[in-house]
């Protein structure tokens, strides 16, 4: 199949995705998907050269979106795309690296590398993925999970307070944070657009929908419940302090961009430390 | 010092630091690490050495992201390097996994200490040799030496580089506190461009390259990032194509390829030094700072006429089994010290197969051996009937 013949889009996308991998692993309803189209229209938009744009992710439901892409793409270890990706783009500074994965893979798992990465401000855009839950494992409880929802392992509800991704990431020194849910596609793809081109750590979050499991679980059974309580429930408000950003149960969800301020990168740092290390030293 | 910042002439330097300065010279120009005794003088030589020669050296979270890291750096095209012991190299574990699945170049380095877990930080053990054969989950073959001084600190971290990447795989080197931690003359030679491997790489834009199919060899060219490929590299199982495939008709000939690219090759991958093994009946198996102490035993105990031999394993994965094997239809027994409670010497059983007495000199870390324990092993040998 190619995407080509049956859809036709403002832009073509159809050059970044690797169609003979098609159809996907996503279930119907899926917020993933959506995603992974603005993340390609925005590469298109920002007018990357896609030579250079790497592609990291690790293991999980959004951890296949590597695998999907027709870019140097890189499928790891369970928490450990953002590491790898460091490496990668420390050794070729020149890469636009861009780190897919979920909220389990990146905040659960790999949590101290999410943090540690926007301490360095290295050149860096994170998508993260947020649907609450590991999907691919059959709807466990999440970092991000609120309190009292029900998943396959809080079968009384959620018993742990949840993580607020933009005060975590705000609180660690990430340049550009920012919060969607995908409803707001359009505003997403401006995001991801505007993450790409400027240098430093940028996060972004998107609430998405897991409609056959977690949803399942959650009076959310399609896809478009989902849609609906976004609609009802998301409140855009740019600029919004860390402490308004928490998600739970039943009341708003705040979107918008968060963060947006310019500060030296890893990169800037390390230029200076090879200017420092190439003047002669005294013994 | 040359132009290309590499050092050359003679040094007195601990093996900590002739082995960064191994790295350096064989044009590793990526270091990613986390502090831990005794391996830390390496990276501290490392984050001063690298800016200087136009690398790059980064202080990891941890050291599984250090080993992430350094696996990302070598898709970039960089050859790269970690050092640890221990705890770290544990935690390093999963990560050497997919550096073997992806078929990554990189070298990792081990100063042991004694353990398990925390240990004796400071002290020497010679105990995660099985854990560098086995540590990660699932059926592979892994390349693995086994440095003797700061000369061979040296010289085997420019042949871990070589052969991690004529192999495309992590290369480990297994070494000690005690190597790391002594200090003894090392003589660095001048490293010419021919003493160098890099990596079989597809031409720039290639059309058609599938990341993992091999021509006549069992190691695939491998591309870079960035360089237009445009090519998909996984943790899971995978076809030529490096996209999933779910089947055990994949993982067989995935693994098959893995382990034989490996297997295959052994005479290349595999060293021993022999030290008086002629007409040796008695012959000291022995690895690391172990073999120098075997060889002062061996030594003694020719001088007392007791044909003994020290067989040294400079590779010790993949094991030499075939040497093993033909010495033990000649010999009369192995002696095996480590300074673990045995682990090589299960390798030596199952070569010798019964043929010779194998005897273990064990050792629960801490210190090197006595001497004079290895020669008791030798004598006990001797005497046997």
């Amino acid at each position: 199949m190619q995407i080509d013949d049956v859809t036709s889009y403002e832009r073509s996308i159809a050059k970044y995705l690797r169609q003979d991998r098609l159809p996907h692993i996503w279930c119907a309803g899926c917020g993933i998907g959506p995603v992974l189209n603005c993340f390609l229209r925005a590469i298109d938009s920002a007018e990357l050269n896609p030579d250079l744009v790497s592609v990291v992710s690790g293991i999980g439901c959004s951890g296949r979106v590597a695998g999907y892409v027709k870019l140097d793409s890189f499928h790891t270890t369970h928490g450990r795309a953002i590491p790898f990706a460091t490496g990668l783009k420390l050794a070729n500074p020149q890469l636009k690296t861009v780190v897919f994965s979920g909220d389990g893979d990146l905040v659960a798992i790999g949590g101290n590398h999410l943090i540690h990465a926007a301490r360095r401000n290295i050149d860096m855009t994170v998508i993260c993925i947020n649907n609450f839950t590991y999907g691919m494992t059959g709807g466990q409880v999440g970092p991000t999970a609120p309190l009292d929802v029900r998943t396959a392992t809080t079968p009384y509800g959620n018993f742990e307070p949840p993580f607020n991704l933009p005060w975590l990431l705000h609180a660690s020194g990430a340049s550009y944070i920012a919060r969607w849910t995908v409803l707001h596609l359009h505003q997403l793809e401006l995001t991801i657009v505007e993450a790409l081109r400027r240098p430093g750590f940028s996060f972004i979050e998107v609430i998405s929908p897991c409609p056959a499991i977690y949803g399942r679980m959650n009076k959310e059974p399609e896809g478009l419940d989902s849609l609906r309580n976004y609609i009802k429930r998301s409140v855009i408000k740019h600029g919004a302090g860390p402490r308004e950003t928490a998600i739970d149960h039943k009341g708003p969800i705040v979107v918008g961009k968060f963060l947006d301020i310019d500060q030296p990168t890893l990169q800037d740092h390390l230029i200076g430390v090879a200017a420092k290390a190439k003047k002669p030293v005294k013994k | 010092m040359p132009d290309n910042g590499c050092l050359t002439g003679e040094f007195f330097m601990n093996g900590d630091n002739a082995c960064a300065e191994g790295a350096i010279s064989a044009g590793c120009r990526f270091f990613a690490g986390y502090p831990i005794t005794p391996a830390t003088e390496i990276a501290e030589r490392m984050s001063r050495r690298l800016p200087v020669v136009g690398g790059t050296y980064i202080q990891m979270e941890d050291e599984i992201a250090s080993m992430a890291a350094i696996l990302g750096a070598s898709w970039a095209g960089v050859k790269a390097m970690t050092s640890t012991s221990g705890p770290g190299f544990s935690l390093m574990m999963e990560n050497i996994g997919l550096g073997i699945m992806l078929e990554t170049p990189c070298v990792v380095v081990n100063i042991q200490r004694a353990g398990p877990s925390t240990g004796l930080p400071t002290l020497i053990g010679q105990q995660d040799i099985m854990q560098a054969r086995w540590g990660s989950h699932g059926s592979y073959e892994i390349i693995a030496l086994s440095p003797d001084s700061p000369q061979q600190m040296f010289d085997l971290t420019i042949k871990a580089f070589n052969l991690s990447e004529k192999y495309r795989l992590p290369v480990l080197i297994m070494s000690d506190e005690v190597v790391g931690h002594m200090s003894e003359k090392v003589v660095m030679p001048e490293i010419r461009t021919e003493d160098l491997f890099y990596r079989e790489m597809p031409q720039k834009g290639a059309a058609g390259y599938l990341p993992y199919k091999t021509n006549g060899s069992l190691v695939p060219p491998m591309a870079i990032a960035g360089q237009g490929h445009h090519f998909h590299v996984t943790g899971l199982t995978h076809d030529e194509r490096g996209y999933p495939v779910m089947t055990s008709r994949a993982q067989d000939q995935l693994i098959t390829r893995l382990v034989d690219k490996i297997r295959l090759n052994a005479d290349d991958i595999i060293m021993c030094n022999d030290y008086m093994m002629e007409g040796a009946e008695i012959v000291v198996v022995a690895y690391g700072i172990t073999a120098r102490i075997a060889q002062f035993a061996v030594k003694q105990a020719r001088e007392q006429g007791i044909k003994a031999g020290c067989l040294q394993l400079v590779t010790l994965w993949p094991f030499a089994e075939r040497r093993i094997g033909q010495l033990a239809s000649q010999v009369k027994a192995f002696v095996v010290p480590e300074i673990n409670r045995g682990q090589i010497v299960y390798e030596v059983e199952r070569c010798a197969c019964g043929r010779a007495r194998t005897l273990l000199v064990p050792h629960s870390g801490g210190e090197v051996h006595k001497p004079a324990i290895i020669s008791a092993a030798i004598r006990e040998c001797h005497a046997d009937r």
